[in-house]
């Protein structure tokens, strides 16, 4: 094998170099609807009337479509698989416009017009009168008021409860001698950001309803549109041409449902459905805040004798990805370190903010923010050295998980924290810095992490692929897995070409996803793509290969078995020789007058297993106590993502990880108006996502052990990147300064805070 | 609202277009122009993904009216391939370097860092990154993106002291 593991660039740089690469907004024809949605001006409450004669009086308004309109048909928007089983389907919470108002820019009403200023004016007109109640923005809030709950389904507005105890931690944490610390963490609400904004454009042909749209998950949202309308899945195509980042936002159907609608309310006539950049912060979906209470008990030697959690996940108006996050926080809390009792305890709860759904590595950099806090506070309380408790106590190879049976096949993560430790001279300078004066101090610190690579056993895996011979003997490669800029269609036709024996130039990737026409794929999460769907294409590879070998065997008259393909040629097993080339047999294949066999193949990988990836963050900063900013002056994430399938998109995939996490880390939260619930910060200019002159050098570094579950030997890496960062920056501080920060964003608000009532500024 | 006949030169043509008064310079390239490299992202300047070059310098379209164009010499992106699609060393350097992922906020980077390349004055990373800090890229960190203009822009001090 040669292709994987090189550093090929992607396959479709050149396209988006050069700008020929079309997105939603590109493929817009003219003469297209253009469609804006009302949102409410308040946060909680009811819709109780509109006046629309002015809005109508507006030229080139086609059609205005309120919350009293539309189907009374609740459906759910999280982009997971469906399950058959009625206990584990979505919370159908929503409907395509709401009376019901949960959040300050609810979606209540809807302009479709002959062009952008008519449907904007016509919006601007539209009077409504609302039935108004305070908003209620926090969980501890949320919880205590059921006298209107947010949804009636809900009367506590407790979205999910969920628990688990593997020991008794009761009982584990009576030992005697044992070292008990509590700590209480905070992570923020923060946004995807993808430079594109959330867009589709919806018409009818054929009798169906087709959506053009920028999306992650063109499979899930045909299924979410079909519920959402009440029609079958088949009168709904959705097509996904390129998008322009989603990093879990657009893992939830956005505009697609309401898009899908508009259309059929005009005759099928194609309407646009484009949210401005301040909509895609308020109005589709954000990371879950949530907050952690954690209490550890240590035995002496340093290992973990019982630990607890309780985690609190702040979901806002509606279910979206729901409990799943906060389920995967506490189990990732479990998994990390596998010692002792452990006892976890996690709420997920309505309240009247913006919607939080999936954002990369779903829940993780919250717990991950959390625990490995919670693991520095322990070791500067204790005096144990923070890299040898991590080892004691981290997953070993073998791990069985007690719960979800996801087993460690492999693991670098020693090896990981070596190499780390390593370049940032890591004892030696937490020993210097621990002690210092003055206005600016160095400091050093470390996290680690676990990520599953997938969503089995929780929910179904699967994937479908397609190859088909051209008569030149390249072929045609089309996947449902969706390339969203990390880089997908890029190692599938690395994945491709190896098994195949193939050139990569000889397989044509088709990156545009159609439903009516691509195989079944749930779409591009959980870092599962080049796990899963990398098993498909190898299956898919193979056969295709099996087949064509079948057809040269009886052209040249040998057993296929003796046969294989190298580099586009046919060649004896084991030899170099060419005896035909791949172009020849697929000719004859296509025009023979006595045996024409037009060859292709398809299969589906149905995986039934799972492994963890793992990796380390290490960052060296300094701080300026009394201007309360963080400078990080080296930063380095090592991971074990298993074999690398691309070695430069993989550094790619690394270093963007690493920008956002210094982001979570220093700089971004999304604010709001207590009184009303408005989001403040709704743009790039007030929210502080990095820019180049904010992020410093970055660097990325591999361990790569084997996996024998993944398809190459690959494991998750597309979502680990940012989870280490935030919490390695806070340990770094409180090297530096003794000073342990229980939240997010380390800013200079929060710095000032805790310098102030840490004594170190006046 | 009234329409005004702007002219001005793309990508080294002369060129005529009726434009509504209020339409901002990337709705008159996207739209009668048919330049979809140049993005939309935000609409109020701060994502850089609609960056083109007026008369020589970056700005963001979604910001400069339309009628300001009249007389002005624009390059947007495609205007860096040849007729025949050979792409520019910048084009190519951010194909090598892996500068590209999504790819939404590549055409605004790629036009920022035509001023860096083709200036006399020999920009360290830390420059660069000053001059890039109105593009915004939310996939790779940035690293990448550095490496591709520093690295063209070496390439071309040098061309230029060899020549």
């Amino acid at each position: 094998m040669q292709i994987i593991g090189s550093a090929m660039h992607r396959v479709d740089a050149r396209d988006k170099v050069t700008g020929h690469a079309k997105y939603t907004e590109d493929l817009i024809g003219p003469h297209t609807l253009v469609a804006k949605v009302l949102h409410s001006t308040i946060a909680n409450g009811m819709v109780t009337a509109f006046d629309l004669e002015e809005a109508w009086s507006v030229p080139g308004v086609v059609d205005i479509v309120t919350c009293f309109d539309v189907p009374d048909i609740q459906f759910p928007t999280a982009g997971h698989p469906w399950s058959t089983d009625k206990k584990h389907q979505d919370i159908a919470d929503r409907k395509l416009l709401n009376t019901r108002v949960r959040c300050y820019g609810d979606d209540i009403a809807a302009v479709i017009a002959e062009n952008e200023i008519a449907a904007a004016n016509a919006l601007r007109k539209i009077k409504v009168q609302y039935e108004e109640h305070a908003p209620i923005l926090t969980v501890e809030e949320a919880m205590k008021s059921t006298a209107m709950p947010i949804h009636e389904e809900r009367p506590d507005n407790i979205v999910v409860h969920s628990s688990y105890e593997i020991g008794s931690f009761e009982e584990a944490s009576k030992e005697p001698g044992l070292i008990r610390v509590e700590g209480t963490y905070e992570t923020p609400i923060v946004q995807h950001c993808h430079i594109e904004i959330a867009n589709s454009f919806a018409y009818m042909e054929a009798g169906k309803i087709v959506v053009v749209s920028s999306t992650q998950i063109p499979h899930i949202v045909r299924r979410i549109c079909s519920q959402a309308l009440g029609v079958g899945f088949g009168d709904i195509r959705i097509i996904k041409p390129y998008i322009g980042g989603g990093f879990g936002n657009k893992q939830d159907a956005l505009t697609e449902p309401l898009n899908a609608y508009l259309t059929t309310r005009v005759g099928g006539r194609p309407v646009k459905l484009a949210y401005t950049r301040e909509e895609t912060f308020a109005c589709t979906r954000v990371r879950h805040a949530m907050e952690f209470h954690i209490v550890s008990y240590i035995r002496p030697d340093g290992t973990f004798a019982a630990r607890s959690i309780d985690a609190y996940s702040n979901q806002g108006a509606y279910a979206s990805h729901a409990h799943a996050l906060v389920a995967n926080a506490v189990n990732g809390f479990r998994m990390m370190y596998p010692v002792g009792a452990i006892k976890g305890n996690a709420y997920t709860v309505y309240t009247n903010l913006p919607t939080a759904g999936a954002m990369r590595a779903y829940g993780i950099p919250q717990i991950g923010f959390a625990m490995e806090a919670h693991v520095d506070d322990i070791v500067s309380r204790t005096g144990f050295d923070p890299i040898g408790f991590r080892k004691r106590n981290m997953m070993k190879l073998g791990y069985v998980d007690p719960i979800t049976t996801i087993t460690c096949h492999s693991t670098g993560l020693e090896e990981c924290i070596e190499k780390g430790s390593r370049h940032i001279g890591f004892a030696e300078k937490r020993m210097r810095y621990a002690a210092q004066t003055g206005p600016l101090r160095r400091g050093v610190g470390m996290a680690i992490f676990c990520y599953k690579t997938g969503v089995y056993p929780i929910s179904l895996e699967t994937s479908a692929c397609r190859m088909i011979l051209n008569q030149d003997g390249s072929a045609q490669l089309q996947v449902g897995a969706t390339e969203i800029g990390q880089g997908a269609d890029t190692v599938f036709t690395m994945m491709a070409a190896e098994t195949a024996g193939f050139t990569p130039d000889k397989i044509h990737l088709i990156s545009t996803q159609d439903t009516d026409v691509t195989p079944y794929d749930t779409g591009a999460y959980a870092s599962r793509q080049t796990y899963v769907s990398g098993m498909a294409v190898k299956k898919t590879a193979e056969s295709l290969k099996t087949k064509i070998l079948a057809y040269a065997g009886k052209m040249l008259h040998k057993d296929p078995w003796d046969l294989d393909i190298k580099e586009n040629q046919v060649v004896h097993r084991n030899q170099e020789k060419s005896l035909i080339p791949v172009a020849e047999v697929a000719l004859e294949a296509c025009y023979s007058l006595t045996d024409s066999n037009h060859i292709a193949a398809e299969e589906t990988h149905h995986c039934s297993d799972n492994t963890y990836a793992f990796g380390v963050c290490f960052a060296e900063i300094e701080v300026d106590i009394p201007m309360c900013t963080i400078k990080v002056l080296d930063i380095l994430n090592v991971h074990d993502s298993g074999r690398i399938i691309n070695r430069q998109t993989a550094e790619g995939q690394v270093h963007g990880g690493m920008s956002m996490g210094l982001g979570y880390g220093l700089t971004e939260f999304l604010k709001f108006d207590p009184k009303t619930g408005r989001m403040l910060n709704d743009n790039l200019l007030d929210y502080k996502l990095m820019t180049a002159m904010d992020t410093p050098e970055l660097h990325a570094a591999f361990v790569e052990p084997e996996d024998p579950t993944g398809p190459f030997g690959n494991k998750a890496l597309g979502e680990p990147p940012i989870i280490p960062v935030a919490p390695a920056l806070r340990n770094a501080l409180l090297n530096a300064t003794g000073v342990a920060v229980g939240s997010i964003p380390l800013n200079p608000e929060k710095l000032f805070f805790e310098f102030s009532k840490a004594g170190l500024i006046r | 609202m009234a329409n005004k006949l702007i002219t001005c030169t793309i990508n080294g043509k002369k060129k005529e277009y009726f434009v509504d008064v209020r339409s901002s310079l990337m709705e008159m390239l996207r739209g009668s122009a048919g330049l979809d490299s140049v993005k939309h992202g935000c609409d109020v300047g701060e994502c850089g993904a609609c960056t083109v070059l007026i008369d020589g310098l970056p700005y963001n379209s979604c910001i400069y009216l339309a009628i300001w164009a009249e007389g002005k010499t624009i390059l947007t992106l495609e205007g860096l391939s040849d007729v025949k699609g050979a792409i520019s060393d910048i084009q190519q350097a951010f194909i090598d370097e892996g500068a590209v992922q999504c790819g939404f906020c590549t055409p605004g980077f790629i036009m920022s860092s035509i001023p860096i390349i083709t200036s006399e004055h020999p920009y360290g990373r830390e420059e660069i990154r000053k001059q890039i800090a109105g593009n915004l890229c939310r996939c790779t960190g940035y690293v990448k993106i550095v490496d591709a203009i520093e690295k063209t822009q070496k390439k071309r001090i040098r061309e230029r002291q060899e020549s």
